[in-house]
């Protein structure tokens, strides 16, 4: 008579991690919107780029630097700091303030390119056109994000996105740059179980 | 984050410089066509003055609206203190209109203190009696580090009317924080005995001017504070000013990078020589600019966040 297997161990519990992008893919992720942003500009003339701290701050460098390569135009690259203009200021300690720097041609009249490493809420984003109205008054405003995971809370959209991740509102992404991180990736972790 | 800032001595040393970076970022904004950031919309501001103060309440009166609070002034003249209300009343008052932060001024040394037991929102003391100033060591350290480049092993000498001066017990504690060394200088009538042990350890006392001046980078020249003094602390102002003031001659003795401070309201020609106060080595009017950053920075520090 055979018995029933004996039911086997559950494995343990912990959120999955998915490698999304790799070092490799980033840099191809960023070399595409370097050409996107050249083509769709037509030839990035007039345009500045303003990396969002953290993650905003190399990836604008970096976008920069590829157009530079590619056609041998040079777009001022900034900073733009929103702590200050953050909607959730004060349900958290309070927050460090960066800082924010313009170059030197400043932004009148210009193309401003926002450049984050995540498109999330869209919260970020408001705070920083927010940001920019104080600091300036730009022809228009762009945006470009290595990742965009969905779940806006906002009526914002990215001009140039990098990679679109369909996740769950569970799941994480995380965005670690040679820069900031030491390696180049775009994981995601799964709030779910495996 | 602390929540009331009532003494240069509440502050350790990473705490002191967020503050001083913070301010960096707030001065940015002076800069500005808009010198104004959302971060403080909505929370109130009083400012409590139950003596007299121009650049004090002016400044942060500016840093409290550029940071989009609302600002409540309210000055002891004129106010019903006049018919005899208590601190502690006007202070529940001041709590039942709902008041975020208290900034007060009071001649009483103390008196902030007290405050900060009674109300519920952060108390920053503006200068009480004779006792201390914390913003104004914060924009002086502000100032020195814009200027010098750095606070940790600056020599600093704070000159004058030692022992009615809030700025030098201010100064004296947070500088000796930053790693900075300071000599408070002045005639012995007017420098109380133990006092930079007491407040500082490392501090030192010198009567003598001169033999001081060749070896700072700060002077930091105090007001001679005649509302506060009963008695006869000098023979004559004609002789304070010989001994303890600064003029051109001694300002040439000074090395070359030294600069020269003061809190304000100054009297020209007896502590300081306009000469002095006008010259490039002068900070008195950037002193200004800067105590309006370096008060947006506290104010966002104390309020910002939720640090209930």
């Amino acid at each position: 008579m055979a018995y029933p297997p004996a039911a086997r161990p559950s494995p343990p519990r912990q959120p999955s991690v998915k490698v999304i992008l790799a070092s490799a893919d980033v840099q191809r992720v960023v070399d595409r919107i370097a050409h996107q942003i050249l083509e769709k500009t037509q030839g990035a003339a007039n345009t500045v780029l303003l990396g969002i701290p953290t993650r905003g701050t190399p990836l604008a460098r970096r976008l920069a630097d590829r157009i530079s390569t590619f056609e041998d135009v040079v777009v001022p690259v900034g900073v733009l700091d929103i702590t200050l203009y953050r909607d959730d200021l004060r349900r958290h300690a309070t927050r460090a303030v960066g800082p924010t720097e313009l170059p030197s041609g400043g932004i009148d009249g210009k193309r401003v390119i926002l450049v984050d490493d995540v498109l999330f809420s869209g919260r970020t984003v408001r705070a920083a056109l927010d940001a920019l109205n104080d600091v300036g008054r730009p022809a228009s405003v762009q945006l470009a994000v290595l990742v965009d995971r969905g779940h806006r809370e906002l009526p914002i959209r990215a001009d140039y996105v990098g990679k679109n991740i369909p996740t769950a509102l569970t799941e994480s992404v995380k965005v670690t740059l040679a820069e900031t991180d030491g390696t180049d990736e775009v994981k995601l972790y799964g709030g779910a179980l495996s | 984050m602390i929540k009331h800032l009532l003494s240069g001595g509440d502050l350790d040393a990473d705490t002191a410089t967020e503050i001083l970076d913070t301010a960096a970022e707030m001065a940015t904004v002076a800069g500005r066509e808009i010198k104004k950031l959302p971060a403080l919309r909505g929370r109130t501001v009083v400012n409590l003055f139950y003596e007299d103060s121009t650049r004090t309440r002016i400044s942060f009166e500016a840093a409290a609206k550029r940071l989009s609070a609302d600002v409540i002034n309210f000055s002891a003249k004129g106010s019903s203190v006049t018919k005899g209300e208590s601190l502690k009343d006007t202070a529940l008052t001041l709590q039942a209109m709902g008041a975020d932060a208290v900034v007060v001024r009071h001649p009483a040394s103390g008196a902030p203190h007290r405050l900060a037991n009674w109300v519920d929102g952060s108390v920053v003391n503006a200068g009480d009696g004779t006792h201390e100033h914390p913003t104004q060591a914060l924009l002086d350290a502000y100032t020195m580090r814009a200027r010098l480049g750095r606070l940790a092993g600056l020599s600093v000498a704070v000159v004058g009317d030692v022992l009615h001066s809030r700025v030098a017990r201010s100064n004296v504690l947070l500088l000796s924080t930053l790693g900075a060394k300071v000599t408070l200088v002045g005639p012995p009538t007017l420098i109380p005995v133990d006092i930079a042990g007491a407040l500082a350890p490392g501090t030192d006392v010198s009567y003598d001017l001169d033999s001081v001046l060749p070896n700072v980078d700060v002077v930091m020249m105090l007001r001679v504070q005649r509302e506060r003094m009963n008695d006869s602390y000098f023979p004559s102002a004609r002789e304070y000013a010989r001994r303890y003031g600064l003029d051109g001659p001694r300002m040439r003795r000074l090395p070359e990078h030294a600069i020269v401070m003061h809190p304000g309201p100054m009297n020209r020609g007896m502590e300081i020589t306009p000469e002095v106060a006008d010259s490039p080595r002068s900070t008195i009017v950037e002193q200004v600019t800067n105590g309006v950053s370096v008060r947006m920075a506290v104010l966002y520090l104390l309020l910002g966040g939720n640090n209930r």
